[in-house]
């Protein structure tokens, strides 16, 4: 019995009127953990009830306890019939698990039912007493943290890099059983909600225990998934990156990161990826690989079909640490080769860790779904999820053993491109009926091993000097060698450092890093595809798709590089390739955001041939086309400030475009249930930038081309977190969801008009975004993610989630700053608190009041106007290290400030106090974005992971504004919840925010719509830089790519 | 091919005033998108008509949804639903309140009822004002009203208090509250030419010197009802009217006070026992709750009209008053002095403000 938890209700506020006649409500509320009830009073005839309960105290496993969410009902008390249920609240405690996030749960807490949506609001109070529980065979993984940061957490720092970490768990749908047809849509409902919200716990903990044998105490880039798989049953699913990471305290914690910042050694590049290189082209289609994977498989995977066999799984848990643990000494520069999948979900890392980047690699599957088998049936654990019985068990694994699969082929693109690592790894399903693409993708990159050892702090020091390639290009020369290609690439020699090779394209799933040198700014590059396909079923179906996607995977390749040409930029990051399958078509939409590498040669024209070279009149259609190209190009490398110095243009040769120039790095792979086939995407000897515009596709492209209208004047947009080419942000950010759903009336449509209609869709969509954020100009739409899918027969659905953040328009010119200062805000941040060299720290201690009297005030002065100042100078760093040693100080015993030495505590007290509650309002308020940092603010703690899952039905769809006014209402509610679990354990902000799901059904003849709606992200607390000015000068902190301290 | 749903949902709430004006104003959709149009809001990013209808649908549901909230502003600054900008909520609350004062004009006075509610489509026909708009004011007075009508203490303040409204907003809804619980007769021909800002100032007037509140700053009674003590009391002016010397000395001092320096002296002094009987009868009727609804019918009947036909100018009226008033204290026999100061002060600013064409 390691934990207690003690929850006290407090009181309500806006109940309902649930008496008709008093027009009151005699409300009382019911709190359930596990099997355990209690109840307080009734609190007769209030719509604003002071319960004041006494703690309610449960004593749980901490198993139970990192599995069950703390479910509060408030019920309408009656006499004489059956009390009706206001509404519940779930509250998930795992952020009280873990001594560095949140201590307590408080606050106003929105009264949520899936038929009515919101009504009033509950006050709650959670505590958790955690005993140590010292069993090695245990089952809970409390203490481990979890991020959906796809980087290294702001105040944290890496100690070790562990890996890649997956698990699945499978359930029947509650939705889907004989009882629904008996029970009522809201108990149906609830039932699904606390389902996967006791799947997301269990399986939250099987990673942590993955992640407490690997020897680590975090998991980064976290990504939950469910699938909603119908009849066959419900998927719970995630992979995220093992880390040990280290908060960054003011002791004499040194940062190794910053040491390497440069360095990446030759020998490493040498030696790791060469090892690998021979014969890893053939033997890339087979699915299971040698000896090694499979010995591999047999203590990672083989944990997903202990999944449900109750107590066994801890025995075997404890066993197969051995053999993990041996394998993490083993500190060789093959360590990577060793694992069984070295992938690694985040998107931007530390410095010095990426050391080359390949191209991407994707593997797409098409599945036939059937029931899941599950073998739980009579396991004591499983029994609490599954109160009905039918199963038998065949085959457990399935569903692991199709991703297993999948991430082999990954593994084997990688290899193919000399590369011992997937970086921005992510995985991702689409069904249909009984019809499942799974799709994983990321970019195959070249590591610096000694992150992901332990011990990797010595090695580094030793290799400080090891320094050879220069710091913005670095990652962007190819890791295979010229002889020994892989597939057929241009290569040329480096733009920068002229002394290796890279490829003419480079295209990645990562964010861009912060060290890479881009030339002008970037922008949103998408490719929108449909294609129609016969209706069918079962295997017909899934063959019919299979043979499609190869198809649509190569016109959007074709669509996305003749984009990245015509805006004069040669690469891609964040690339993100979704394929929706639907009943009669397959929708596929590409984005990513197009920059201008410096260390690439200059991307060249598009030429434009017909295919009867005789006709006059065709010539003259033909050369006006190109005309237009032309001049769209020149204008865009105007509109994205790319100002190119033509030496590097006459290096490469014509600026028409040789044949073979195309990038191939670009591999994926599609394969059917039971046949393999490679798909290269190269056009063989076609040149791939001379578009023949007979063809019917070529005028497709032209027309995608030509039509994407220009984003509007003061508008940026981008897909990664932060856009080159601005760096100074202002604090004001509004994050959005946008959901539009479109209806093909017309049965008998083509192709192209089908592609017309849905780029129109997208095309509008963005039109309507940059109108309703008209106000913030200058700004820039960040993290711009699209979700299409197709959820009935004609219609299309594209939801967008982004963050508009503006900037000022002045600074923005400032392009050489730029170029020097290429650590944008989140690279500032990132690096701000991992400063703490041991030098700085000798010279605080011998002489602290040189810097401490004058530092900080100019700092103060001199930081809120201009952002860059010396960023050199010694005496500031020094400062604002003290500064930031006192900062932490004054949050710990806030209030009672006794700094002498510093200059205004008065003024850093009230303006500490004022971020804590806003002026004039009783609510607080809750910033959102889906990017990892908050411009102008320092994220000062992370309170834990927010992953909320919520389903809003109702019958009266007209009554409620029909579509729009339903989901509009429920989107509000979603957002209103995550804020207020994330005021109640006290923070204010969520970061990494995204909705990962978004299913919404209608049925407006019977007056029905249902929607599921599915959010993540992280907890934190965050300051106002402008509260630390003349405290903490933000500026001051070294740059990155300074090599030495002084 | 048609957009089947469309929604934008931001962190912070977006909301445009423009718009929301609109949407205040009761236009539909389609309306609204048109006034935009002609406002020149096309001219932005070239958007299109189906970005400018997109985002007036998306603006118009917001402000549904906030509705609710509305009725009760202090719901809306505790409310988790939508996160909005104090600065924004106060606009909100502010600009919903707001109201034409053409349209308050009609409905002053009248009870606040659903018969009331009934004669809205007239009124909306009257004014221009679409019934959408005119539903909102009306449901918006009769909400106030129902609050503030039991609670004690300052009128004004409890408006403020439980609305959030500005001072100058939540005064006219005072002068609503006021006039809807005392009934005051405004609707006759003989008033039409008073504005509701007339009719909000007397009640201002009569709000903060004749209700119990205006001397009893303990907020023991509410503010809406006139003190029955000093009503009672009025009855005792009579005698400056009933006694016949004393009305010559009254007359005679105002004379003497007045001579020389108003146009219209003669007329003054042949009709000074009518005008002082009217105003002196005016106050001893007052006990009648009927003849309390009569108040401004019967100052314009017996004073306004009279000195307007005999071409008195404000200048004059305010001399006249003025000495009328001071005048009473020198009346030896005059004992009522509080009372006539108390009553006067009122009547007299009242009739200042009625004065006009």
């Amino acid at each position: 019995m390691p934990g207690k938890l003690k929850a006290k209700i407090v009181a309500g506020r806006h109940l309902p009127v649930m008496d008709r006649a008093s027009d009151l409500t005699d409300a009382f509320v019911e709190v359930k953990f596990g099997n355990t009830t209690f109840k307080t009073d009734v609190f007769p005839k209030s719509l604003n009830p002071q319960w004041n309960s006494e703690w309610f105290k449960f004593e749980v496993d901490d198993e139970d306890l990192q599995d069950e969410p703390l479910q509060i009902t408030v019920l309408d008390h009656d006499t004489y019939s059956a009390n009706d249920a206001i509404g519940k609240v779930y509250i998930d405690i795992d952020p009280l698990l873990s001594s560095e996030a949140a201590t307590v749960i408080s606050g106003w807490f929105p009264i949520y039912d899936t038929i009515h949506g919101i009504r009033g609001e509950i006050n709650v109070l959670v505590k958790v007493d955690l005993f140590n529980d010292l069993n090695r065979f245990r089952q809970s993984s409390c203490g481990v943290r979890f991020f959906c940061t796809t980087s290294i957490p702001l105040c944290y720092r890496a100690v070790v890099v562990h890996g890649f970490v997956e698990e699945l768990v499978v359930n029947e749908d509650p939705e889907y059983q004989w009882i629904d047809r008996i029970r009522t849509p809201r108990a149906s409902n609830e039932a699904r909600q606390r389902l996967i919200s006791l799947m997301s716990g269990e399986l939250q903990r099987k990673i942590g225990l993955k992640v407490l044998e690997m020897g680590g105490n975090a998991v980064v880039g976290y990504l939950q998934c469910f699938d909603l798989e119908g009849e066959s049953g419900l998927v719970v699913r995630a992979i995220g990156t093992a880390c040990t990471l280290e908060k960054l305290s003011g002791g004499g914690a040194t940062n190794n990161a910053q040491h390497t910042a440069n360095s990446s050694p030759s020998k490493d590049m040498k030696e790791s990826p060469k090892a690998c290189m021979s014969g890893c082209r053939s033997s890339h289609s087979s699915p299971v690989h040698g000896a090694a994977s499979r010995l591999a498989q047999s203590f990672s995977v083989s944990y997903p079909t202990l999944l449900f066999s109750g107590m066994g799984s801890g025995g075997s848990a404890g066993k197969e640490a051995g053999p993990l643990k041996i394998l993490l000494r083993q500190q060789t520069q093959t360590a990577l080769e060793q694992r069984e999948f070295p992938f690694f979900t985040l998107t931007s890392f530390p410095q010095g860790f990426l050391l080359h980047v390949a191209g991407v690699v994707s593997a797409r599957s098409v599945k036939l779904l059937d029931r899941i088998h599950n073998p739980a049936l009579g396991s004591t654990r499983s029994y609490k999820l599954l109160d009905w019985s039918s199963c038998s068990a065949d085959e457990p694994e399935t569903r692991d053993a199709w991703w297993e699969e999948l991430r082999q082929e990954i593994k084997s693109h990688a290899r193919a491109l000399g590369c011992h690592a997937v970086v921005g790894y992510s995985e991702s399903t689409s069904i249909c009926e009984e019809v499942c693409i799974l799709s994983a993708s990321g970019t195959a990159a070249v590591l610096n091993c000694r992150f992901l050892q332990d011990g990797c702090l010595d090695v580094l020091s030793e290799h400080r000097c090891d320094d050879s390639a220069p710091p913005g290009c670095g990652f962007c020369h190819v890791p295979y060698d010229e002889l020994n290609m892989p597939f057929p690439a241009q290569l040329s020699p480096c733009c920068c450092c002229h002394r290796t090779k890279v490829p003419d394209v480079l295209f990645t799933t990562i964010d861009l890093p912060t060290d890479a040198q881009v030339t002008g700014k970037g922008c949103l590059i998408q490719a929108r595809l449909c294609r129609l396909k016969k209706k069918s079923q079962g295997e017909g179906n899934a063959t019919c798709i299979s043979n499609l996607l190869p198809f649509l995977e190569y016109e959007l390749h074709t669509q996305l590089l003749n984009k990245l040409k015509l805006c004069g930029m040669n690469a891609l990051f964040g690339l993100c390739i979704q394929i929706s399958v639907g009943e009669n078509m397959l929708v596929g939409l590409a984005s990513a955001t197009g920059v201008y590498l410096s260390a690439l040669p200059s991307p060249g024209g598009i030429q434009i041939a017909g295919k009867t070279p005789n006709d006059l009149t065709y010539d003259q259609h033909v050369s006006s086309i190109q005309r237009k190209i032309n001049d769209t190009i020149v204008k865009n490398r105007e509109l994205y400030e790319i100002h190119i110095t033509e030496v590097a243009e006459d290096v490469i040769g014509s600026p028409i475009p040789e044949p073979r120039q195309r990038s191939r790095l670009f591999r994926s792979h599609s394969e059917s249930s039971d046949e393999l086939s490679e798909l290269d995407l190269s056009h063989g000897k076609k040149d791939a930038f001379v578009l023949e515009i007979d063809d019917t596709d070529a005028v497709e492209d032209l027309h995608s081309l030509l039509t994407d209208a220009p984003t509007p004047p003061g508008f940026y947009s981008c897909n990664t977190e932060i856009m080159p080419g601005i760096y100074n942000w202002t604090s004001a950010i509004q994050m959005f969801t946008s959901v539009r759903v479109f209806r093909l009336n017309n049965a008998n449509l083509t192709n192209l008009g089908l592609n017309k209609i849905f780029n129109e869709l997208c095309e509008n969509l963005l039109k309507s975004l940059y109108f309703k954020l008209r106000s913030m100009v200058p700004c820039c739409l960040c993290r711009l993610n699209f979700t299409v899918a197709v959820p009935e027969d004609e219609l299309i659905q594209v939801a967008v989630t982004a963050v508009a953040m503006s900037f000022h328009k002045d600074q923005t010119q400032e392009a050489n700053k730029a170029a020097q200062a290429h650590s944008q805000m989140k690279a500032i941040a990132e690096t701000e608190e991992q400063l703490q060299f041991p030098l700085e720290l000798n010279a605080e201690s011998a002489s602290p009041l040189s810097p401490k009297g004058s530092g900080p005030q100019d700092g103060s002065n001199s930081h809120g106007r201009a952002p860059s100042v010396d960023y050199s100078s010694f005496a500031d760093r020094c400062s604002s290290w003290i500064e930031q040693l006192r900062l932490r100080a004054h949050t710990i015993r806030r209030g009672s400030i006794k700094t002498s030495s510093s200059p205004l505590p008065e003024g850093r007290s009230r303006s500490l106090r004022s971020t804590r509650s806003f002026p004039g309002s009783s609510v607080s308020v809750v910033k959102m974005t889906p990017l990892s940092f908050i411009p102008g603010a320092k994220i000062v703690k992370y309170l834990g992971i927010i992953n909320m899952f919520f389903i809003r039905e109702t019958t009266s769809l007209r009554e409620e504004g029909g579509v729009s006014g339903f989901l509009h209402a429920f989107i509000a509610e979603v957002f209103a919840m995550v804020r207020a679990h994330v005021a109640a354990l006290g923070g204010n902000a969520v970061v990494s925010y995204s909705m990962k799901e978004c299913v919404f059904m209608e049925n407006p003849n019977k007056n029905q719509a249902q929607c599921l709606i599915n959010v993540s992200g992280d907890a934190v607390i965050f300051t106002r830089e402008s509260d630390q000015e003349g405290h903490l000068p933000q500026t001051s902190h070294p740059q990155p790519t300074e090599d030495t301290p002084p | 091919m048609s957009v089947e749903l469309d929604v934008f949902v931001g962190n912070t709430t977006i909301m445009d005033e423009e718009v929301y004006q609109l949407w205040l104003d009761g236009y539909t959709v389609d309306d609204a998108v048109a006034v935009r149009m002609e406002g020149g809001a096309l001219q932005v990013f070239e958007a299109s008509m189906e970005v400018l209808h997109s985002d007036t649908m998306d603006q118009f549901r917001t402000f549904q949804m906030c509705e609710r909230l509305l009725y009760y502003p202090s719901k809306l600054t505790n409310q988790l639903l939508f996160q909005i900008p104090p600065q924004k909520q106060a606009m909100l609350i502010e600009r919903y309140y707001e109201f034409d004062s053409t349209f308050a004009r009609e409905v002053l006075g009248k009870k606040l009822s659903k018969g009331t509610k009934k004669d809205l489509d007239d009124i909306s026909t009257k004014t221009g004002i679409t019934l959408k708009s005119c539903r909102r004011q009306f449901d918006n007075f009769k909400r106030v009203f129902k609050v503030v009508e039991e609670l004690k203490g300052p009128l004004v303040e409890n408006v403020q208090h439980h609305f959030l409204l500005s001072d100058a907003l939540a005064r006219d809804y005072a002068a609503i509250v006021f006039f809807a619980n005392s009934r005051f007769e405004t609707g006759k021909r003989k008033l039409q030419y008073l504005s509701f800002q007339d009719f909000a100032f007397c009640a201002g007037q009569l709000i903060s010197n004749w209700t119990v509140g205006a001397v009893d700053n303990m907020m023991e009674d509410m503010d809406v009802d006139l003190e029955k003590d000093f009503l009672h009391n009025l009855k005792e002016l009579k005698i400056l009217i009933n006694d016949k010397d004393m009305l010559d000395q009254h007359r005679n001092l105002v004379c003497a006070q007045l001579r020389g320096k108003i146009t219209v002296f003669g007329e003054m002094e042949a009709n000074f026992k009518n005008l002082s009987r009217a105003l002196v009868n005016i106050a001893a009727k007052l006990t009648h709750t009927k003849d309390v609804r009569d108040l401004f019918i019967d100052l314009v009947e017996k004073f306004v009209e009279p000195c307007r036909s005999d071409r008195w100018a404000i200048g004059d009226v305010r001399l006249f008053l003025t000495h009328y008033t001071s005048t009473a204290h020198s009346l030896d026999s005059f004992r009522y002095q509080q009372i006539w100061e108390r009553y006067m002060g009122v009547i007299k600013s009242c009739i200042l403000k009625m004065y006009h064409d």
